[in-house]
C-alpha cells in the first residue's frame, strides 16, 4: 500500500491489554498545573522499568476542571490494578501534593474505584477535612502553602497499551522531524498518550534478549548501523527509524490515533525523506490487539 | 396523569399524621385502597377519605391542600417521587427521607429534615427549630440530601448533623450546628447565640460575620480556600444562590472549634475582598 507516495508496510502493529486511569491536576495558573503534571508523569516511559506509562493527555480550560482553575489532564497506565494503584497513590504523593497551589482530581469515575486521596490525607496527621460532595469524597489535607484539596477515589478501567507505528528515513533530521508532525497532530485527540519522551522512541525494541535477565532488547532488525549484521527490514537507503507507541482507553482510540500519526508522518511525502510506514509486528508474542495498517489507513 | 391532590375537607384541630401518604406507599393502589388508607388524627385513627378530598392518578406526585399547617410527617421515609405543601406544614416534614423532593410553600414546624439521608427538601419560608437534626435522644441527625430554606430558621438547627448541606438564605437562631459530628450549613442572614456549640466537625459557611463570635473558636486567619467553588458548584443541582456565590466566599475568615469538644469544626466567615 501507498499513501502520499509513501510506503505503508502490509503489518500490524500489536498491543497489550492494560488497566488505565484518568487524572486532573489543577493549580494557580496553567504554568503550575503543567509543572505538577509533568513531574507526575516523569520517568513513565514504559512499563518495563517505570511501573506505569502516563502522559498528558491535554490542557483543560478553568471552565472544565472541578474546581474552577487551569488544569492538565493525565493518564495513567499499568499492567494490572495493584500497580496502576501504586504508582497513582506514590506519584500523588510525591509530585502532586508537593507542588504549590496543586489539587488532584478524578478525570475517570467508572470502572473500579483506586486510592487517589484516600492514603494521602493522613499526612494531615488528623487535621485532614473530609468533605462529600455530588456523591464524592474529596480530602481537604493541610499544607504550608494553604490546603491540598485531592478526591479520595478515581475510576480504573480496562484499556490498550503499546499500539505503534514506524517511521522509516533517509536521515535521521527527517525521521525526527516526521515524528513531530506525527504527534503535534496526535496530541489533538483525547484519550490517548504517547508516553516516550516527547512522544517518540529511538530504542524500539524486541521481545527478548540473548541476556537471560532481559525481556527485552533493541529491535536489530530496525536497526539501521545493523543493516549487515543482522537479519535487517532495512532497504540500503534507510538511514533512520523512529517509533511513536501509543495507549489508549480503547482499541478505536488507538486506531484513530495511528490513523492520524500515520497521515501527518506522510504528509511530508517521499521528498522529505519519509520512504515506509511499519509497525511492532511480534509475531503474536506480545499482545493480542492487532492493528493492520492497511485497514487503519483504508 | 395528573398529580394526586390531598385538599383538607375542614381544618383540623388535632394534628395529622399523613406519613402514609407517600409516594413510596401509594404505588400499586387504586384509587378506593387510598381513599380506605387510615391516617392517626390526634389520638384517632380516620380514613383519607374522611379527611381529604382526592384527585389525580399520578402516586409519584402528590399535593397537599388547604389548612395545611396541621400536617406532620410529611414525606416520611420517602424514597421517590414529589411531594408539595400548598401553604405551611407541621413538624417532622422530610423525616428518614431517602430520596426524591418535598417542596413546601409556606413555613415548616420542628424537627424537618430530622435524620433525613438523602433526596431534596424545600422551604419556602421559615423553618422550625431542630431542623436537620436528630430526634430526641438520638445521635445521628441529616445524614445527606440537601435542605433549601429561603426564609429563617429556629434554634438548634443541624444539631448532630453527619452529612449533606442545610442552606439558609433568612437569619438563624441559637445553636447553629450544635453538636455537629460533620456536613455544611450554609447561612446568608444572621446567626443567633452560641454559634458551633460543641461543633466536632463539619462546616458553617456565613455570608454575615455574626455580632458575637463564640469564645471557644480560635482563629485562623483569613484564606483563599480552593475547596470552596467545588463545594459551592456542588450546590448548582438544588435552586440556591449558593451556587452562584464563588466570588463572595472567594477569601473567608477560618475559626476552628469547638475547642471544648473535638475541636475540628470550622466557621468560614466571609471577607469582603
Amino acid at each position: 500500500m501507498n499513501y502520499n507516495g509513501v510506503e505503508i508496510d502490509a503489518t500490524f502493529a500489536e498491543a497489550f491489554p492494560m488497566r488505565a486511569t484518568r487524572i486532573i491536576v489543577t493549580a494557580q495558573n496553567q504554568k503550575w498545573a503543567n509543572i505538577a503534571a509533568q513531574s507526575m508523569t516523569g520517568f513513565a516511559t514504559s512499563v518495563i522499568a517505570c511501573g506505569c506509562e502516563a502522559g498528558i493527555e491535554r490542557l483543560m480550560d478553568p471552565r472544565e476542571t472541578p474546581d474552577g482553575r487551569p488544569g492538565v489532564s493525565i493518564l495513567v497506565f499499568a499492567m494490572g490494578g495493584k500497580t496502576l494503584a501504586k504508582q497513582v497513590e506514590t506519584r500523588a504523593g510525591q509530585c502532586v501534593l508537593t507542588c504549590p497551589t496543586s489539587a488532584l482530581f478524578s478525570g475517570l469515575h467508572e470502572g473500579d474505584q483506586i486510592p487517589l486521596g484516600k492514603n494521602l490525607r493522613f499526612f494531615g496527621d488528623g487535621f485532614q477535612i473530609s468533605k462529600r460532595i455530588n456523591s464524592r469524597r474529596y480530602w481537604r489535607v493541610p499544607v504550608m502553602d494553604g490546603e491540598f484539596l485531592c478526591e479520595e477515589k478515581t475510576g480504573m478501567v480496562n484499556a490498550v497499551g503499546g499500539g505503534n507505528f514506524l517511521i522509516l528515513a533517509e536521515r535521521q533530521a527527517q525521521a525526527l522531524e516526521a515524528c513531530e508532525a506525527a504527534i503535534e497532530a496526535m496530541k489533538a485527540l483525547p484519550n490517548v498518550i504517547m508516553p516516550f519522551p516527547g512522544g517518540v522512541v529511538r530504542s524500539g525494541s524486541k521481545v527478548g534478549s540473548k541476556y537471560k535477565a532481559l525481556n527485552a532488547s533493541t529491535n536489530d532488525a530496525y536497526c539501521p548501523t545493523l543493516k549487515g549484521q543482522t537479519r535487517t527490514m532495512l532497504s540500503p537507503e534507510i538511514e533512520s527509524v523512529m517509533e511513536i507507541v501509543i495507549d489508549g482507553l480503547t482499541a478505536e482510540d488507538i486506531s484513530k490515533a495511528m490513523r492520524v500519526g500515520i497521515k501527518a508522518a506522510c504528509s511530508l511525502g517521499p521528498k522529505s525523506g519519509i520512504h515506509r510506514i511499519s509497525a511492532g509486528n511480534y509475531g503474536g508474542k506480545l499482545g493480542p490487539y492487532l492493528f493492520h495498517l492497511e485497514e487503519i489507513l483504508a | 396523569m395528573t398529580a394526586i391532590t390531598f385538599t383538607l375537607k375542614t381544618p383540623s384541630k388535632q394534628r395529622i399524621d399523613v406519613s402514609p401518604l407517600v409516594p413510596d406507599l401509594l404505588i400499586e393502589k387504586n384509587f378506593d385502597e387510598i381513599l380506605g388508607k387510615t391516617l392517626n388524627v390526634g389520638n384517632r385513627l380516620k380514613s383519607v377519605g374522611d379527611l381529604f378530598n382526592v384527585a389525580g392518578s399520578n402516586p409519584e406526585a402528590l399535593e397537599f391542600h388547604g389548612s395545611t399547617a396541621q400536617l406532620d410527617f410529611v414525606g416520611r421515609g420517602m424514597t421517590r417521587g414529589e411531594i408539595v405543601v400548598l401553604g405551611d406544614a407541621g413538624s417532622y416534614v422530610g423525616m428518614h427521607l431517602k430520596g426524591g423532593v418535598i417542596r413546601v410553600n409556606g413555613s415548616v414546624d420542628a424537627y424537618a429534615a430530622c435524620e433525613m439521608r438523602a433526596g431534596t427538601i424545600y422551604i419556602e419560608k421559615n423553618a422550625g427549630d431542630f431542623l436537620g437534626a436528630c430526634l430526641p435522644g438520638n445521635k445521628k441527625g441529616m445524614a445527606g440530601g440537601f435542605v433549601v430554606v429561603r426564609g429563617n430558621v429556629g434554634h438548634r438547627v443541624g444539631d448532630h448533623m453527619r452529612r449533606g448541606a442545610i442552606l439558609i438564605e433568612g437569619d438563624a437562631g441559637d445553636y447553629l450546628g450544635s453538636r455537629m459530628v460533620s456536613g455544611t450549613i450554609g447561612l446568608l442572614g444572621k446567626s443567633g447565640q452560641n454559634l458551633g456549640y460543641a461543633m466536632g466537625r463539619g462546616t458553617l459557611l456565613l455570608a454575615k460575620t455574626p455580632e458575637q463570635l463564640p469564645v471557644t473558636f480560635n482563629d485562623c486567619g483569613t484564606h483563599t480556600l480552593g475547596f470552596i467553588p467545588l463545594l459551592l458548584n456542588g450546590f448548582s443541582q438544588v435552586d440556591t444562590p449558593f451556587a452562584a456565590m464563588a466570588e463572595t466566599f472567594a477569601r473567608v475568615r477560618r475559626l476552628s472549634g469547638d475547642m471544648c469538644g473535638l475541636g475540628k469544626g470550622e466557621i468560614l466567615l466571609a471577607i469582603a475582598h
